[in-house]
Order: C-alpha cells, then sequence, then structure tokens
C-alpha cells in the first residue's frame, strides 16, 4: 500500500503533513489494549459496583422511569441495519429508516394531537430549550415565562442556552402543587415569547393544562391592548408543554389543550435507564411552525417509477444546508430510540396504552393513599396524580432513604436534592411504573413506615446526628 | 446493471407503514394483573381525560416484527457493506460493545440513583474522562452533550462565560468557509455572529484573512484539524498565536480527530476547547442517525466554566457528582449524558489502548491515502485516469479523509457528482459524503476509516472507474437515471418539500 501510494512509510505520511512542533512524540499514557474478554470482565465489574433496578425495589423517577421494555425492542435496535447506518443521506438505500421515522412522527403526532412532528431530538429538557428557541424566532419576544412545576433540569437548560441569546427566564410558582394561576398570569406579557409548563408537572400534579394556555394567550393580549407597555408580536406566547407520553393514553392531549409545541423525554416508551441516556426527546407542534421546527423530518414521496418512498425533508431548515441561518444546530439526534419508541407504542397498541395508563392511575392512588396513610407521611399537594406524586415526610429524607435502602428498597427521589427549594425539604418524589406491584407498594409502606417512625420528627440537626448513630450500614 | 426489466422483488414490496397493517382489536401488549382498586373521576377528573384513545396501531407482535425486520432490509447499512461518508468516520461497530452496555448494572440504572450507589458508572465515567483529556491534551472534560453540535454548543457558551468573566462581550465568531454547517449555526443559536474567514490556495487557512479578522470583537475561532479537506493545517501554530494575540479562544471540531489519536493533540496545539464525537473516532454506532455523544474537553482558563455535574474523584477514592460549580454555564440537558454511549466508547479505548488508538488513526490514514493513490492511477481506457474526471480538489496527500471534484466530470462526461453517488449504489456501495465542503465544485468527500481492507478499497477504486468507464463509452444516461437496484429508485425530494406529508393519514 504504500508502494502505491509513493512513500517509504506510515510515519512519512504524518511527517510530511503535521508540523513536528504539534506532533506527539510519546505514547498516550493510557492502559494497554486488552482482549475482548478482559473487557467484558472490566465492564461487568463495573456493572456489579452499581445497584440498578433490578438489584433493588426502586421507586425513583423524576424524568426517567423503570418502564418494562419488551424483549422484542433489544432485538430490532440490535439489528445491524438498524445500528450501524449513518443519518439516511442516500434516500434510495435508506427507506427502513426513513420509513420508521414517518412512523414515529405519525405516532408522536397521534399521541400529542398535534399535526406536525419531527424525527426526535435529544431528550427532554434540552427538547424544552429547543422549542424556547423555536419561539423566539418565531416572535422574538424577550423573556421566556416557566412554571416552576417544569422539571429543574429543564429550567436550568433552558436557562443555559436563553442566556446565550440574551434571553429572560421568568419563574412562576406554584400553589398546592400546580402553576399558580394568577402569578401565571400576572407574568405573561406582550413581550413574552413563550410560556412553558409541564404536564403532568415535575410533582406528578396533572396541571389544568387548557386554563393555563388560554390564560398565557389572554394575559399576552391584555398587556398589549391594554397600557401599551406591550408591543405586537405576532403569535406569542408560543405555548410550550413538557409531557410524559405514557401518561397520553388517558390525559388529555396537549393539542387540545391549547398548547402550540410539545415536547418531552421519549425514556418511557421503550428506552432503558441507562443512568440517563441515550433516550430520544420528541418535539410535536401546531403547522404553523413546522418550518422553523429543528432537527430531521421524514417526508413521504414518489421514485421515478411511481413507488412509495421517503425522504429527508425541508432540509432547507437545517444546518448542513442553512448553516448560520439553520432553525437549529442539530446533526445527529436519536434515531435509534426514537425507533424503540415507535415499537413500543406499536406494541401497546391502541387499546394497551389506555389499559396501561388506567393500570398507573390506579396503582398510584392506591400507593399515594397507603402511604400517606403512614404516620409523619403527608401528600405534598392534593392534585390528580398518573404515575407520581409528592409527598412530605416528618423526617429526615436522606437519613429515611438511607434506612429504606438497607432493606432493599429505593423509596423515592430526595426533592429537595434536585429542585435546591427549600420549601421541598422533607419532599420525596415516588414513581410508580406498571413493574412496581401492589405487593410491592405495600412493602414500601412497611419499609418506609418504619424509617419514618425511627428517624421520627428529626428536624433539627441533633436528633438527626443521633439516628445517624444506630443507622444500619449503607 | 442496467434497468432490469421486470421489479426486483424488493421493489415489488410496496411501502406500507405499520398504521396500514393489522386489525382491530389485535395486540401484542398484556395488561399486568389489577391488582389495585378500581378508580374513578375521584382519581382523575373527567375534564381532564382523553376523550378518544390516540389512533396507535392494532397488531400482534409476530406482525410488529415481521414489520420491522422487512423494514430494516430497505437499509444499507455498515455491517453489510463499505461506507466512505466523509467526515462521518463509519468505522466498524464491535458488539462486546453492545454486549456490554446491556448489562443490566448500566442498562437499568436510574439516573438518579445516589453516587454511593452508581460508583461504577461514576468510575466508568472518570476512566473516560481521563483519557479523553490525555487524547486530546487538554486535562478537564465534561462528559455531557449529547452530540457534536451539542459539544459545540457547549463550547461556544463557555467562550462567552469566559469573555464575560473578563468584562468582555465578544459578539463575533470566525469559522473557516470549509466548516461543518454545524459550526455556523451552533454561533447563531448561541446569539452570535459568524465571520467567515476565507481558505488560502492550499487548503488551509488564509492567514491573511484571518489576521484582517481577528480583532477585539472576536470572541473565538471555530476550526477543524485536519479540516474538511482532510488536510492538516500547516500554520496551525500561527493560527493559535493570531486567535490568541487578540484575547480570543480556539475551538476544536473534533469531528475529524480520527485522523491523529496518539499522532497530535488539540491541546498541544493552542486549541482552549475540543469536542469528540463518540459516535464517530468512538464507534458509539450511528443508529441511523443517533444517539451520538459529544464530550468537550477544556484547558485550565475554561474549566471553571464546565457543565454541571461533574464526576469527581474524593480523595478516599470515591467517585461523586460535582454539582456545587458556581461560575458553570449549566445544564445543557438532564442527567449525566449519553451514559449507554460513554460505557461503549470506554469499552473501545480500554480494548485497543493507547498504541492501538494511534495504530487507528495511522490505518484510517494510510487507508485513505491508498484508496487516493489507486483512485489516481486508476486507468479507465484510452490513457485517461480517474484523476483526469475527479481531481484532488487540495494538495498532494491526506490525512484520514480527502476530497475530489467532480467539476471536469461533469464538464467532460455530463455526469454530476450526485450521479456517480446514485450509480455507487447499484455497485453495493455506499456513495461518499456529496456536495460538501462547498467551496469544492461538485464536491466529492471520501473516509474509508481504518477498519476496511485493502480489498475492499481496490473494489471501491474498481467501481468508480467503472462508472467513468461506463460513462465515457456508454454516455451518461445510464448514471443519471441510476440507481436500479434498490428498494425505490430516485425520489421526488423537490415535491415532498413542496407539499410536505410527514405524517400517515388516519
Amino acid at each position: 500500500m504504500l508502494e502505491a501510494i509513493g512513500v517509504p512509510s506510515i510515519e512519512a505520511l504524518f511527517e510530511r503533513q503535521i508540523p513536528e512542533g504539534v506532533r506527539l512524540r510519546r505514547p498516550l499514557e493510557l492502559p494497554d489494549g486488552r482482549p475482548e474478554q478482559d473487557v467484558y470482565a472490566h465492564l461487568r465489574e463495573l456493572a456489579r459496583k452499581n445497584v440498578s433496578a433490578e438489584d433493588e425495589l426502586s421507586f425513583l423517577g423524576a424524568g426517567m422511569y423503570d418502564h418494562y421494555v419488551p424483549a422484542l425492542i433489544d432485538m430490532l435496535m440490535e439489528r445491524s441495519e438498524f445500528l450501524t447506518p449513518y443519518t439516511p443521506y442516500q434516500p434510495e438505500i435508506s427507506q427502513g429508516g426513513l420509513q420508521v421515522m414517518f412512523e414515529y412522527q405519525t405516532a408522536i403526532s397521534e399521541l400529542t394531537a398535534l399535526p406536525v412532528a419531527n424525527a426526535s431530538v435529544y431528550e427532554g429538557p434540552s427538547a424544552v430549550a429547543a422549542a424556547g428557541y423555536l419561539a423566539k424566532l418565531h416572535n422574538g419576544g424577550r423573556r421566556f415565562v416557566v412554571s416552576a412545576g417544569l422539571h429543574p433540569h429543564s429550567i436550568e437548560t433552558l436557562r443555559t442556552q436563553a442566556h446565550g441569546y440574551g434571553m429572560e427566564v421568568v419563574e412562576v410558582p406554584l400553589g398546592d402543587g400546580v402553576t399558580d394561576p394568577e402569578a401565571w398570569a400576572a407574568a405573561i406579557d406582550g413581550d413574552t415569547s413563550a410560556a412553558i409548563f409541564a404536564q403532568p408537572n415535575f410533582y406528578g400534579a396533572v396541571e389544568d393544562a387548557a386554563a393555563l394556555s388560554a390564560a398565557a394567550k389572554e394575559a399576552a393580549k391584555a398587556s398589549f391592548g391594554g397600557d401599551g407597555a406591550g408591543f405586537a408580536r405576532p403569535g406569542n406566547p408560543v405555548l410550550i408543554a413538557q409531557v410524559d407520553p405514557i401518561t397520553l393514553g388517558i390525559l388529555a392531549p396537549p393539542g387540545e389543550c391549547g398548547v402550540d409545541v410539545a415536547v418531552g423525554e421519549g425514556q418511557s416508551l421503550g428506552n432503558r435507564l441507562d443512568f440517563g441516556g441515550p433516550s430520544f426527546g420528541f418535539f410535536a407542534a401546531r403547522e404553523e411552525y413546522l418550518r422553523r421546527m429543528p432537527g430531521r423530518i421524514a417526508g413521504e414521496t414518489t421514485d421515478v417509477d411511481g413507488r412509495r418512498g421517503f425522504v429527508l425533508t425541508l432540509q432547507t431548515r437545517e444546518q448542513h444546508i442553512r448553516r448560520e441561518k439553520a432553525t437549529s444546530n442539530i446533526c445527529t439526534a436519536q434515531a435509534l430510540n426514537a425507533l424503540g419508541g415507535v415499537v413500543y407504542l406499536a406494541w401497546l397498541g391502541r387499546r394497551g396504552i389506555v389499559e396501561l395508563g388506567e393500570l398507573l392511575l390506579a396503582r398510584t392512588r392506591y400507593a399515594r393513599e397507603t402511604l400517606c396513610a403512614l404516620d409523619g407521611v403527608q401528600a405534598l399537594h392534593t392534585q390528580p396524580v398518573i404515575r407520581e406524586f409528592a409527598l412530605r415526610l416528618d423526617a429526615d429524607v436522606a437519613e429515611v432513604r438511607r434506612r429504606c435502602a438497607a432493606q432493599g428498597v429505593n423509596p423515592g427521589v430526595d426533592l429537595e436534592k434536585i429542585t435546591g427549594r427549600e420549601e421541598d425539604r422533607g419532599g420525596l418524589l415516588v414513581a410508580i411504573t406498571e413493574q412496581r406491584s401492589r405487593a410491592d407498594i405495600d412493602r414500601l409502606a412497611e419499609v418506609l413506615g418504619a424509617a419514618v417512625a425511627a428517624v421520627g420528627r428529626g428536624k433539627n440537626t441533633a436528633q438527626r446526628a443521633e439516628s445517624v448513630g444506630e443507622a444500619v450500614p449503607a | 446493471m442496467t434497468a432490469p426489466a421486470t421489479e426486483l422483488p424488493l421493489q415489488r414490496e410496496r411501502a406500507r407503514t405499520i398504521f396500514e397493517k393489522g386489525a382491530p382489536g389485535r395486540r401484542a401488549f398484556v395488561c399486568p394483573e389489577w391488582d389495585v382498586p378500581q378508580v374513578g373521576a375521584e382519581a382523575l377528573p373527567e375534564r381532564f381525560r382523553r376523550k378518544q384513545p390516540p389512533r396507535l396501531p392494532e397488531v400482534s407482535e409476530p406482525e410488529i416484527v415481521r414489520h420491522y425486520v422487512g423494514l430494516s432490509k430497505r437499509n444499507f447499512d455498515l455491517d453489510s457493506g463499505f461506507y466512505p461518508l466523509g467526515s462521518c468516520t463509519m468505522k466498524h461497530n464491535p458488539r462486546l460493545h453492545e454486549r456490554v452496555a446491556a448489562l443490566p448494572g448500566h442498562a437499568r440504572l436510574h439516573p438518579l440513583q445516589d453516587p454511593e450507589k452508581a460508583q461504577g458508572a461514576l468510575e466508568l465515567m472518570w476512566n473516560l474522562q481521563q483519557a479523553l483529556a490525555e487524547i486530546s491534551g487538554l486535562s478537564h472534560v465534561s462528559l455531557q452533550p449529547s452530540a457534536g453540535s451539542h459539544g459545540e454548543l457547549a463550547g461556544v457558551l463557555l467562550t462567552r462565560a469566559y469573555h464575560e468573566s473578563r468584562g468582555e462581550r465578544r459578539h463575533k465568531v470566525l469559522a473557516p468557509d470549509t466548516s461543518h454547517g454545524t459550526n455556523p449555526a451552533t454561533v447563531t443559536m448561541a446569539g452570535l455572529e459568524v465571520v467567515k474567514v476565507a481558505t488560502n490556495p492550499e487548503g488551509g487557512v488564509d492567514l491573511e484573512d484571518l489576521r484582517a479578522k481577528a480583532d477585539a470583537d472576536v470572541a473565538c475561532l471555530m476550526l477543524t484539524n485536519p479540516n474538511t479537506l482532510g488536510l492538516f493545517d500547516p500554520n496551525i501554530a500561527e493560527i493559535a498565536a493570531i486567535v490568541h494575540g487578540v484575547g480570543a479562544t480556539l475551538y476544536y471540531d473534533g469531528a475529524n480527530l480520527n485522523a491523529v489519536m496518539g499522532l497530535s493533540r488539540p491541546g498541544d496545539m493552542g486549541f482552549d476547547i475540543v469536542h469528540f464525537n463518540l459516535h464517530k473516532s468512538f464507534t458509539q454506532p450511528h443508529g441511523g442517525g443517533g444517539p451520538g455523544s459529544g464530550p468537550i474537553a477544556v484547558s485550565d482558563r475554561i474549566a471553571r466554566f464546565l457543565p454541571r455535574p461533574l464526576v469527581v474523584r474524593h480523595e478516599d477514592g470515591a467517585f461523586d457528582l460535582d454539582f456545587d460549580r458556581e461560575q458553570s454555564i449549566g445544564r445543557l440537558r438532564g442527567f449525566q449524558g449519553n451514559y449507554g454511549c460513554f460505557v461503549r466508547s470506554y469499552a473501545y479505548i480500554c480494548s485497543l489502548g493507547g498504541d492501538g488508538l494511534r495504530d487507528a488513526s495511522e490505518t484510517a490514514v494510510l487507508n485513505a491515502n491508498y484508496l487516493l493513490a489507486r483512485l489516481r492511477e486508476h486507468d479507465i481506457g484510452d490513457g485517461r485516469s480517474v484523476s483526469d474526471f475527479l481531481p484532488l480538489a487540495y494538495g498532494e496527500l491526506c490525512l484520514h479523509e480527502f476530497v475530489l471534484s467532480g467539476g471536469p466530470m461533469k464538464k467532460t462526461l455530463g455526469l454530476k457528482t450526485l450521479d456517480l453517488a446514485k450509480r455507487l449504489l447499484d455497485h453495493g456501495f455506499h456513495p461518499p459524503t456529496v456536495y460538501f465542503p462547498l467551496l469544492v465544485e461538485e464536491a466529492l468527500m471520501i473516509e474509508p476509516t481504518e477498519t476496511e481492507t485493502r480489498e475492499t478499497l481496490d473494489a471501491f477504486a474498481d467501481a468508480i472507474a467503472e462508472i467513468l468507464r461506463e460513462a465515457a463509452e456508454e454516455g451518461p444516461e445510464i448514471a443519471r437515471n441510476a440507481p436500479y437496484t434498490t428498494p425505490v429508485r430516485r425520489l421526488d425530494e423537490v415535491g415532498a418539500a413542496k407539499n410536505p406529508v410527514i405524517r400517515q393519514a388516519l
């Protein structure tokens, strides 16, 4: 091969092209390569140091959930033909992947009751940020109004990106677990680019989505029409909802609640927990936002012989065509994970998504009632919940969680640790999936009840320190 | 291999979506036992309820399997054949990686598991951070960004935070006209303005133009090195000096890192911020358009702005997530990043080791130059060679990829690069990247990677020569109407964009 090239050595290829001053003249300081079986053993050893949802009775949620992933999804996602191609730039040999995107878009459009959906974005919180950016492009408003019920990771991600283009982010507080309607309306004015809430929200509460949407549009109009402080911005604010797709079999869909753009985390739909990713984000909207949507979109067309086929379409939105004028910089998204999503939805089917939703609703209600019957445990809010709910413990949450862990139970997420909000001290967020049976919930009640009783009213540090002394080993 | 008289079996099969299959009442899902009391409006008031269920498919499990396995057969993939898509690094994806990523200790680990119960995951992330720091020569790493362009966004926001911390608001970002489209798109998203820098006749950054545009308003220069022409910029030290001289940062688009692992490091070239594409250089399978992962590495002066949380190791050896980072730009997404990708790329680095990574880059560069040489010398008859029609756009040698110009081919044979690409499909190859970079006429960007054999490279060169010979001898019509052997033939993309049908009507 060197002879064909006309160089004496591989080294010569580099010598002739890379200046000596920037060559690395020593080996990389990395461990030596190892045979496959050793690498397997090493990675298995690391896996063993983790406590997965298989190793404990877990009620962790707060954005990702231990739903059952049917075996056929593993099989299909590992097929070479789906696993190893690039983005379908050559449609003639990518009809499989393109049709999957088209089917996925259809499924997301159906779930959300919004007419257009893209082929996926990265994941939930960055999808919220992407929706915010779409609103900015759409109306040029200068502030985002977000409900404090939005996932804290979504709010922070939105802030990170909004800082870049100089957008203000205003947070609206909650009242009894849901967005305070008066504060919401008061925060929105004619210069509000987007109003963003979550359904159900971070605390598990079902929001009155239709009322929030209507109030937001009304508030913006009033601000513009009123004292003239605001000024005309067509179509503001854009109503954005981060929705939990697994609830949409039973919960009124965003498209029927006045929402303009629905985004969310798709992990619940047939994707693994994977310590946080990869999963997929979904992005659906009303028709008028189609040409400003981020990411890939598959469209139907025909070939020269009249056969039905699919292509990537509306590419003039995209970075590889429009460069600095693109509506987003996204290139690689989450096609394989979206495949898992659409296969899951087909597997669940028209009836299954309702049945599963009803089961989650009933088990979650059972869990909430059972746990709230325990001494020292109250509901953090009284709103309806579907798959997750927030409690307030009359005891130090970290200590309670430690005691539960010693019994092989992970009772949920320490709310304050995620939100950083003082009012969430003592809060526990409990998620119920179809993999948690009534017996599992009863076990949680037994262990949590005992832990709360043992830790007691450990609200002050002295008591907490005492109780650590008698704590079971972590 | 011209137009077949009858349709091939794959072509006879008309596309039908999963929504057009099945029948009412069919299903795959069996609901778990109903072991709790029934609930009604007290659990969820009627006004919050969905009135009509979403019209999802009604299909059985065997139907689902047949449908999607059938669809998979309408895809070309890396496991089936050569995929020399330039700038995409389509290298082999070892199956070990799928096996280890699927271990329940990784796959069913909840992202909010307490750090003390996720020590294996955090150790893996720590080790990967250390490896990426060593490979890039920049010692602070965040694994959080979800893909290369997400890493770019992180990089531009970091640059912005850095300047703001010095009380400066710089609004311009320089990028060569050869840069990936994600670079300028990212700059706009971050609220900054792109200024194009010209390319010199050798294919590198035009230093005069750079000097003229580098001023106190410039926040950053975004550069790919080797660039999208497959050329290493020999003036990199001077470029770094110019950029740093005006107080700006230097950003490295790591899409082409596969050329230089263990051979040259962005940190040593003077870069402040680098993103990696784990789905390119580090074998995360591309998945037909993701998932990817785009970690970033930065120099000391940028480190305090990195996204949070960061994986840290305490003195006692325990691993943890550090949220307490006051000057952080904040999160770019939920949780800790695409951990499943980290598992695969870490397994890859463990398998190859430092020497293996250098070997990989050396072989990638050898393969690219060999293919380039084979194409050059390839006689297509009457004394003309492939390079008479498809000359190398810039330079003599290349690193991991090279760009040919289809300009002469179009002029003399009436064959556009698109036609060549489509005809390659009939030869069983995925075409190279076409029409990029934009400054090369009828560009054809070829990246063979290190995991291809010499025989494959020879066969690909033969196919290119054969297509040119066919056009020279029989005219361009055959290629213009290609492909003939694919499940569908050329598709009406203009029509698709004009009247977008982007979901199944139900």
